[in-house]
């Protein structure tokens, strides 16, 4: 029996920052003052606020440490574990707490205040690695009921009522979608998990794997149930080994424990989960490339119908559903359907995790009900633009999605509101932008994303786009006329309407989208050729202002190109033909002297 | 896994450990002085015994047991303070490892404060 539990992050973002290490500070600290036995120190999945990490938190008290290095664990040790003196030094300060000494544990803070923690719930607060504490928590009940004293049709009827649709972009009912599948007489079914999380900015799915990747296992087992399969896969990118060793753990002690296997229950109901791993490729993302890949074929997409509930995995009826979807099941089965239905507005219930990225002060995973207005996402749990600058718009969904400018930090975050403007939640990625970003710029980086990654198989995607690129390219480098615009619009329909795949169907809405927020931008860019938020370097010039520059030479010196030049304590000047804009000289300046213009 | 029992019992088994972990508003909180003075006089048995006996009792939805520092009574120490919502504070003084049994199985769990042991009954106000 431990009187305290220190739990240590061991998500990837925390690991980055040197978690492993301070886990092993830990306990070797403990052992040195005799305490391992009183103290268990455990490593979770992630906490969510990844910018703060590594995160630390000291149970009972819910004591919560930031940044903690492992040279500050043995002061811990002694202070906080020994004598129950807190380290104050090291407890994380909220940015917007009034009274900055108001926080101490976890639930006071800004950023997890208002977070309704379902998905994620036992995310930082149980061992991913040990099933008996997702069992402690109430694991696998849900299975064990859904066998026990449930029908097929009941458990689809269940997660219908809840009203839960697919967290991985599409927004389709997951009910219905088991209900589809559920009547296809065949041989074999298969149920298949969705863990390719390819959006830049987007790491939920990798976080609830690396977390609490039983939830995930327990929800395939009763989806097999469900429409009557008895072999899940889940496909998860290699990129994420953390995920992947855990879900092995979690896999193998599943098996163990006859929680995955045969007759689980002694119910005679048998179902089997593997890995497959995918290489990467963002188009493995979408359901029937990543089909094929699983099938050992080269992940390209293939034209719907067939849908996937008649004909898909192995040309067997199959389900695929995201991770994120799949961690929502097993409590709305405990709960109830009206417990879920409860939370969220109109047709988007219950709650949703957005991986907050960006120019915000609190980088992180925030899960909230659907519905929640954009302000209290950025302003109240994100803390704000960093360094006080203006917050200016909001990529959601990445590269598929649209941005939400600054005017609509009022409206409610759910699929329906964001599909009016445009936009969508996606994956949940939110990159968060400040003037300081270039909304062309923008544009240009997730096209130059989706470029990269269309598989090539349909025209529209494979060379539409890149066609849009080119013309994206030519506004920055200030070489585009209003006519170059038009045709870029009209070429954004054309790729939308005609490509295969979500891929290609999708890619061009971050050009729409700021087109539509932010079309003085693009005019800036064509017509003065001028790039307003100072991105483009085509566009702009360093300048260096006479009055203020005392001639200190610091700026020729570190002028990689020799393209400053000035006598001593005289005006330098910039020669703008050698200049490669680095803006080098412009850091270096004491005086700043230098600007962007 | 042959049975829905099986799985109880290992949800039974851990509960009380993983359950330290949330965080309850109507908890009652077990405070034990663990500064220099308290760690001297034998307070890390009585804190040990208060958390083991918790958990192993299964009331740690229930009850919290933390350390606190010096409470400024050092010759009183080991000293244990209790916190039970909506009820004012009782402290308990010079206790050992036995005495905190007591307190634990008359008071947190009878709901009968154990006169003898408390700051009030030693004339100290």
């Amino acid at each position: 029996m431990y009187r305290s539990h220190v739990l240590v992050c061991g998500g990837t973002g925390c690991t980055s920052s040197g978690s492993a290490k301070v886990i092993e500070a830990f306990r070797e600290e403990l052992s040195k003052q005799g305490l391992d036995r009183e103290v268990a120190v455990i490593q979770t999945g992630c906490h969510g606020l990844c910018a703060e990490g590594p995160i630390v938190v000291v149970y009972p008290d819910a004591t919560f440490y930031a940044r903690v290095g492992a040279d500050d664990v043995p002061e811990i040790v002694s202070e906080h574990l020994l004598k129950g003196r807190p380290v104050t030094r090291l407890i994380y300060k909220d940015p917007n707490a009034v009274d900055e000494n108001a926080v101490h544990s976890l639930n006071d803070t800004e950023f997890y205040k208002k977070q309704v923690r379902v998905a994620l719930r036992n995310c930082g607060v149980i061992d991913p690695e040990n099933i008996d504490e997702y069992i402690g928590t109430g694991g696998y009940q849900a299975l064990g009921k859904v066998l026990t004293e449930m029908t097929p049709e009941q458990v689809i009827q269940e997660v219908l009522d809840s009203g839960l649709r697919g967290r991985g972009g599409g927004g389709f009912p997951t009910g219905l979608k088991w209900k589809l599948c559920a009547p296809n007489k065949a041989d074999k079914k298969f149920v298949c998990c969705n863990a390719d999380e390819g959006d830049p900015g987007a790491f939920m799915d990798r976080s609830v794997l690396e977390g609490d990747p039983h939830s995930v296992l327990e929800a395939m087992a009763i989806a097999g149930y469900a429409i009557g399969s008895s072999q899940g896969y889940i496909y998860v990118r290699a990129e994420y080994p953390i995920a992947v060793d855990r879900l092995k753990i979690a896999i193998r002690q599943a098996r163990e424990y006859g929680l995955l296997g045969e007759d689980i229950f002694g119910t005679g109901f048998n179902f089997n989960i593997d890995l497959r791993l995918g290489a990467g490729a963002f188009v493995c993302g979408e359901e029937t490339a990543l089909m094929t890949s699983i099938e050992g074929n080269r992940g390209e997409p293939r034209p719907r119908p067939p849908f996937p509930a008649v004909k898909g995995l192995f040309g067997k009826p199959t389900i695929l559903n995201n991770v994120e979807t799949y961690a929502n099941i097993p409590q709305i089965i405990m709960k109830g359907a009206e417990w879920f239905a409860s939370m969220g507005v109109g047709k988007s219930k219950g709650t949703k995790v957005f991986a907050l990225g960006g120019k915000i002060n609190n980088t992180g995973l925030v899960e909230i009900p659907m519905g929640t207005p954009l302000r209290t996402i950025i302003e109240d749990i994100g803390g704000g633009c960093p360094n006080g600058k203006k917050f200016k718009a909001v990529q959601t969904g990445g590269p598929s999605g649209g941005c939400i400018p600054a005017s609509y930090i009022d409206i409610p975050v759910d699929y329906d509101h964001l599909a009016e403007i445009g936009c969508i939640i996606g994956s949940g990625g939110m990159i968060v932008m400040d003037e300081d970003n270039c909304m062309v710029d923008i544009a240009k980086f997730f096209l130059e994303f989706t470029v990269d990654e269309s598989c090539g198989k349909c025209t529209a995607c494979r060379i539409g786009t890149r066609r849009m690129l080119e013309l994206l390219n030519k506004i920055t480098e200030g070489n585009a006329t209003m006519d170059d615009l038009d045709k870029l619009e009209q070429l954004a329909y054309y790729v939308k309407t005609n490509s295969l795949c979500g891929l290609g169907q999708t890619a061009p809405n971050p050009v729409i989208s700021t087109i539509k927020f932010f079309r003085h931008e693009y005019e800036a860019h064509i017509l003065d050729k001028r790039c307003p938020a100072g991105v483009c370097k085509a566009l702009m010039n360093y300048i260096i202002e006479p009055v203020d520059c005392k001639g200190c030479t610091a700026c020729a010196r570190v002028c990689p190109v020799g393209a400053i030049s000035g006598e001593l304590k005289k005006p330098h000047e910039i020669d703008t033909e050698k200049c490669i804009k680095c803006g080098a000289c412009m850091e270096t300046c004491k005086f700043h002297a230098i600007s962007k213009r | 896994m042959k049975s829905l029992a099986e799985l109880q019992a290992i949800r039974e088994k851990m509960q009380s450990r993983v359950n330290m972990r949330s965080e309850g508003a109507d908890v009652t909180r077990v405070v034990v002085g663990m500064a220099t003075c308290g760690i001297a006089a034998g307070a890390r048995p009585v804190l040990n015994e208060f958390a083991s006996k918790v958990q192993e009792k299964g009331l740690s939805d229930k009850i919290v047991v933390s350390q606190t520092g010096c409470i400024g009574l050092c010759q009183y120490e080991p000293i244990v303070e209790i916190f039970e919502p909506g009820k004012e504070k009782v402290t308990y003084i010079k206790m050992d490892a036995e005495k905190a049994d007591e307190v634990l199985e008359r008071h947190l769990i009878g709901g009968h404060i154990v006169e003898k042991y408390t700051m009030a009954a030693s004339g100290l106000k």
